[in-house]
């Protein structure tokens, strides 16, 4: 049983004054354990509602959602912080770092509230650090590294408590071509070593670096393709 | 439990942080908080200071004793209406020695400035203390050295007397003074007893600065004419109201007043003292405190803006802590714990400005005294405050929804 994401006809209604509008109707989509799946879409077909959602930090209208063999979609605020800090990494478009913690502290929070002991906690964020090619940057501050420094501590961030799902919402939206394909060659090595990977993006050449394109219109899935690579020769 | 541990350590950190780079806006918003702790403090060590000195005072006269004299203690007639009164003179004196039945003693006092000399050392307004030997029985003055004059030597005006603690530090330092000469005004007097250090009366004057003579030589030297104290000692405290309604008859008697009319002279007695220094002390208490919670309320106010404008400013933060696991208690507790810290550096300040007001005060005006407790109530309401001026704005962030606060620019 290696499914780790499984939802069932998930539904998100907002009301607009009078107005019903569905920013997901009716999303089903299994992920299993090591996938790598990219989320694409024109803007308002529901991608981000999606990625909310994946992500706990929202919760559907109706519909059930199974992360990790659990049901989230009816945990309340408190439990869902707790799944958020332990299953899922978020990385973000604009990386969301805390502006006045370094590099450090900034990976070491999740662990922080997780309550992992403070000698425990700064050896994995240095780990996670390392293993994200900052090793010399830690005591760093985010406006004394480049962005695409603050991308790969934003993804050790992610890393560090061994989630689930690692979750990447447009994470080389903001950095030039080159940083952002390092980036991705970083995504790609984590994905080799066994995480799961979903990116939310809208841009074909960064979808090829996953193996399954899932394509979002009007709040519904259009299309969901596995991609043949030859990487069984490889593993 | 560690888990809690972990996020508080995290609360404090970030609070400091958080104070540290806004450091113009926090002492700002932490005035009201100083104002009102230094009130506090100040209020309380006063009062404390105030106790202390009026217990001690009140300590050396007897709660038994009645003070007949010209003037009440605290007499509510205009001074037009009473400065010309009669004094109390020593025919009333032994009047009332005569017919008074409910008194375990009676002796007269009378007093004034002098001049006294000891070889080359010379001390200028001492107190100088006529009186009888019925004065140790009457106010148990404790004699330390040597003895107080007996009923002989104060009948026949011998030219003894007996010391305060000052005189005899002043004089004599650490040599025996008993059997010494010394000269009041001019005329010599030979010591015979010392007492031990009495204190002062509120602070206003030292009750150890003062020599007690025999009334008859006192008389001698500085003449009649000097309004006498009557103090009378009651047989017991529960006795006292009877004893004073009796000593006031007598003087009526004495002085010749009507029965019906006003009296034209005062009974005194501690309790007046005590009740009129409590109602004071009372009002003092009220002013203080209301000073102190108006302007807590107004600091707290201050502090409760700050904090809402702290967390619209790192809504985005907020966002980003929830994501990645931050509960609703955890972000809830950061920023109480925010405003707790800015409410406790203005406690903390309010302090360090009370302590050394608190000195010049006692230099100056009245004593005080800071005692451990006073400081632990300062911080007590400083942290109080923070906490109830922090919590809506806290609870405002906690409540935040995580996605609207990411997207928050």
């Amino acid at each position: 049983m290696n499914e780790i994401i499984k939802t069932a006809d998930i539904v998100k209604k907002y009301i607009m004054g009078s107005e019903e509008l569905y920013a997901l109707n009716g999303v089903s989509l299994t992920i299993k354990k090591n996938e790598y799946v990219a989320v694409m879409g024109p803007s308002g077909s529901g991608k981000s509602t999606l990625m909310n959602i994946i992500g706990c930090l929202d919760t559907p209208t109706s519909g059930t959602y199974e992360l990790a063999g659990q049901n989230v979609s009816e945990l309340d605020d408190s439990k869902l912080a707790s799944v958020r800090n332990k299953q899922i990494g978020f990385v973000f478009q604009t990386f969301n770092l805390l502006p006045r913690s370094n590099a450090l502290h900034n990976v070491e929070l999740p662990l922080i509230y997780a309550g992992v002991s403070k000698s425990e906690r700064i050896q994995r964020a240095k780990e996670a650090l390392e293993k994200v090619g900052l090793a010399d940057r830690m005591m760093h501050k985010p406006n004394e590294l480049s962005g695409g420094q603050r991308q790969r501590v934003a993804i050790a961030r992610a890393l560090v408590n061994n989630p689930s799902i690692i979750l990447a919402d447009e994470p080389t939206g903001n950095l030039d071509s080159k940083t952002g394909e390092e980036i991705m060659e970083l995504f790609d090595s984590l994905h080799k070593l066994g995480n799961t990977i979903i990116l939310v993006t809208h841009e074909d050449f960064i979808a090829e670096h996953a193996e399954r394109i899932i394509r979002l219109r009007d709040g519904k899935i259009e299309s969901d393709t596995l991609k043949q690579i030859n990487k069984t020769i490889e593993t | 439990m560690k888990r809690l541990l972990n996020e508080i350590r995290e609360s404090v950190l970030i609070s400091l942080n958080a104070i540290n780079s806004n450091k113009v806006r926090s002492s700002l918003a932490t005035l009201g908080i100083v104002i009102g702790i230094t009130t506090v403090t100040i209020l309380q060590t006063a009062i404390e200071g105030i106790n202390r000195a009026f217990e001690k005072s009140i300590a050396s006269v007897g709660a038994d004793v009645l003070y007949v004299q010209k003037f009440e203690w605290f007499g509510r007639d205009d001074w037009e209406a009473i400065r010309n009164r009669p004094d109390i003179n020593w025919q009333q004196y032994e009047y009332l020695v005569r017919n008074i039945q409910g008194a375990e003693s009676v002796c007269p006092t009378v007093a004034t400035g002098s001049t006294v000399t000891y070889k080359d050392l010379s001390s200028e307004n001492v107190f100088i203390f006529g009186t009888t030997d019925e004065y140790q029985k009457t106010l148990g003055l404790e004699v330390s050295e040597g003895r107080f004059f007996t009923g002989r030597e104060s009948d026949a005006a011998f030219p003894v007397c007996v010391i305060g603690h000052d005189i005899k530090e002043s004089f004599f330092g650490n040599t025996d003074p008993i059997g010494k000469t010394i000269q009041i005004s001019g005329y010599n007097f030979r010591v015979i007893g010392t007492y031990d250090k009495m204190g002062s009366m509120l602070g206003l004057f030292s009750l150890d600065n003062r020599i007690i003579i025999p009334i008859y030589v006192f008389f001698k030297i500085f003449g009649t004419r000097r309004s006498l104290t009557i103090n009378i000692k009651a047989p017991s405290i529960e006795a006292i109201d009877d004893t004073r309604e009796e000593v006031r008859a007598i003087m009526k008697r004495a002085r010749k007043i009507p029965p019906g009319e006003k009296d034209d002279f005062g009974v005194n007695q501690q309790e007046a003292f005590r009740q009129t220094y409590e109602s004071l002390t009372g009002l003092i208490k009220t002013i203080g405190t209301s000073i102190t919670l108006l302007s807590l309320i107004v600091g707290s106010i201050g502090i409760a803006n700050i904090m809402f404008v702290s967390v619209k400013e790192r809504t985005r933060e907020i966002g980003i802590r929830k994501a990645i696991g931050a509960k609703r208690s955890t972000i809830l507790l950061q920023f109480l714990t925010e405003s707790v810290g800015i409410c406790l550096m203005g406690g903390i300040i309010g302090l360090i400005i009370a302590f050394p007001l608190s000195l010049l005060i006692d230099k100056l005006l009245l004593p005080t005294v800071m005692p451990l407790w006073v400081i632990f109530l300062a911080l007590f309401i400083s942290a109080s405050a923070g906490i109830i001026a922090g919590f809506f704005p806290a609870w405002t962030a906690s409540k935040l929804d995580p996605v609207e606060a990411l997207r928050y620019e």
